[in-house]
């Protein structure tokens, strides 16, 4: 268990040790930090001495160094674009990604194990039969053509809920929760369900396949033997043992759900990160491109991490093959 | 005349006439593709050139003739007075070439570095699926988005609208190629213990001839489905990146830059501009993913 732990981590230390130099690179090669620094009327002087200042002049291995130390410490330099420094814009847009990703992560997880067990036990219904159905649609619609469409029915039809933006927001230390005003509640809807739609169609597929897996197993007919209620089988005996790939499924499309954020956040005007980054892009604004790679490699890499200890530690089986394979 | 009664007869063709969904998928393919392809003998107008556009003609009604020039256009025209019919045949023109190049170059990438991987073995191989392993960390989406980032930083801003179609190709092929490298090292693991190779390496061919003559036809049935699928997906990602902001330039508009454009219009009720680009968009990309789904079951031995 050590010794896979060790390994885990020291793989993640060299992923983010590339993907770092990925984001050094872009400061370094795309653009020319001078340029954009200094304005026309420059001497040859000028650039001279801020190539000193910024320790441009020293070798590659040193400047990459420095970088590092700087990223550890949270400090990306200034935005091009709003000349201030980026580790302070990300921490006022971070607050609105993840209260957006928190809730269609639930939305996810309650409504697609709750349709995945019941299209589980119903599995010839009519309604059981339509859920399947429609859940394919869903798989193949583009992110952004659900929230247009979203946002034509219920925003522009119907009328009932805004259509962009997070409503009014309420401060409480650094963080800006939109949670606490009906403004707030209201505007988060529909993001939510744009962004967790598919991984709720992913879970509830899993946990339906899961399901009719275990409902065919022996001890499901012992209990049933034994005279227990339905209720108590399907979800104390059936369900319990389909959880482990569904958190395993789960914790890795957090990481997807952070990423679709960026869709999600442009098409309803979301004042998050992921809405930074595509600004970022458009403007070719290279330190909150290279930050939000950061941001995002750390956050992926740590899921990954967590995920297969996680799993490790709670399928035995795993740990059997791999002891009998290196052994 | 053999050859073509004897593609009739083969298991393939048999599956092909007896699905239903496949036959109406690759009708739907082929119809897009074509009307895409003929797009300057089909289209009713050029929307690219200004001579042929009269700003009176704006947000015509589809079906209705035009209040002031009495002109009536199938799906409606937009803002400045463009038939929405033939904008989307130019669009499917642009999301069509930029997922086909680009599954084409995220193929050759991925084969080749698929096949040297699983061909040489030791650190090589390590290296090649090591990256492909920190790649398929991330969603696909994301690097492409990043690498068009970059490549937007470093092309010179006068050529940026100019070089977005190949940099948009780049980007979606470089995020794609893991799939085609993992599946083709896989096959050329199995295949490279195979006798008929032993023997082409015992009668003194090069590796190179080894890899290209002999293992590679044996690998491509499933890089064939892997490609299909591909194609739905990149014409997908092609469409959310223009959506975005990040792809196709409104100069040279794909069907996701026409969806971009028609949503500043949903609020104000001309839904004709958004809804059929939309909808174009989802018949591609389904019936091509329907395609690819029949292709897999009817390559893959293990379902009959």
């Amino acid at each position: 268990m050590l010794a896979f732990t060790l390994q885990r981590v020291f793989q993640s230390i060299v992923v983010l040790l590339v993907v770092g130099l990925v984001a050094f690179s872009m400061f370094r090669f795309v653009g020319d930090p001078i340029d954009n620094m200094l304005g026309q009327e420059r001497t040859d002087a000028d650039i001279e001495r801020l190539r000193g200042e910024l320790g441009l002049d020293q070798p590659f291995p040193i400047q990459y160094g420095k970088f590092l130390k700087n990223a550890v410490q949270g400090n990306f330099g200034i935005s091009y674009r709003q000349a201030r420094p980026v580790s302070t814009i990300l921490a006022e847009r971070a607050p609105a990604t993840l209260e957006l990703a928190a809730v269609s992560g639930l939305f996810a997880i309650f409504f697609g194990v709750g349709l995945g067990v019941f299209t589980a036990i119903r599995r010839d219904g009519f309604a059981a039969n339509a859920i399947m159905t429609i859940s394919l649609l869903g798989v193949s619609l583009p992110t952004f053509l659900i929230g247009i469409l979203l946002i034509y029915v219920f925003a522009v039809e119907l009328g009932w809920l805004p259509s962009f933006g997070r409503g009014d927001t309420v401060k409480i230390g650094g963080w800006s929760t939109g949670f606490l005003t009906a403004s707030g509640l209201k505007a988060i809807i529909l993001p939510a369900i744009t962004l967790g739609l598919y991984q709720m169609t992913l879970i509830m597929r899993l946990v339906r396949s899961e399901m009719l897996e275990v409902l065919r197993a022996d001890y499901i007919r012992f209990a049933r033997a034994r005279g227990l209620k339905e209720r108590a089988i399907n979800f104390r005996h059936a369900l319990k043992n389909t959880l482990v790939p569904v958190i395993t499924v789960t914790g890795l499309q957090l990481g997807a759900i952070i990423a679709f954020a960026i869709i999600t956040e442009t098409v309803f005007q979301w004042p998050g990160v992921g809405l930074l980054f595509i600004n970022a892009i458009q403007f070719v604004d290279i330190p909150v491109m290279a930050a939000y790679l950061m941001l995002i490699s750390v956050m992926f890499v740590g899921i990954n991490l967590i995920v297969d200890l996680l799993y490790f530690s709670i399928d035995p089986r795993l740990r059997i093959d791999r002891s009998a394979a290196e052994g | 005349m053999e050859a073509l009664s004897r593609a009739w007869r083969s298991d393939f063709s048999w599956s092909f006439r007896h699905s239903p969904v496949a036959i109406i998928s690759l009708g739907v393919v082929l119809l897009l593709v074509l009307s895409a392809l003929l797009a300057p003998w089909v289209a009713p107008h050029n929307p690219f050139d200004p001579a042929s556009l009269n700003l009176m003609n704006g947000f015509t009604r589809p079906m209705e003739p035009n209040a002031f020039t009495q002109e009536i256009f199938w799906l409606g025209t937009d803002d400045q007075g463009r038939d929405v019919f033939s904008t989307i045949l130019y669009g499917m023109r642009i999301s069509l070439f930029v997922g086909f190049t680009a599954v084409l170059f995220a193929l050759i990438l991925g084969v080749t570095l698929g096949l040297i991987a699983g061909y040489a073995g030791g650190w090589t191989e390590t290296t090649i699926m090591r990256v492909a392993d920190v790649q398929l960390t991330f969603p696909a989406i994301l690097v492409a988005m990043l690498i068009f980032g970059i490549a937007k930083g470093i092309t010179p801003v006068d050529m940026r609208d100019e070089m977005a179609i190949w940099v948009l190709i780049i980007a979606i092929g470089l995020s794609d190629w893991v799939q085609f490298a993992r599946v083709v090292r896989g096959a050329t693991l199995v295949e490279k213990n195979k006798e008929y190779v032993q023997a082409a390496r015992l009668i003194g061919r090069k590796p190179g001839a080894i890899m290209l003559r002999h293992i590679l036809p044996n690998v491509m049935s499933p890089v064939l489905v892997i490609a299909t699928i591909s194609l739905a997906l990149a014409i997908i990602a092609e469409a959310t990146l223009s959506f975005l902001g990040v792809g196709a330039p409104p100069t040279q508009p794909s069907l996701g830059t026409l969806i971009r454009i028609g949503q500043g219009y949903l609020f104000s009720g001309e839904w004709w501009i958004i809804l059929f680009p939309a909808i174009t968009l989802l018949a591609l990309a389904l019936s091509v993913n329907l395609l690819g789904d029949w292709l897999r079951d009817a390559l893959n031995p293990k379902l009959r």
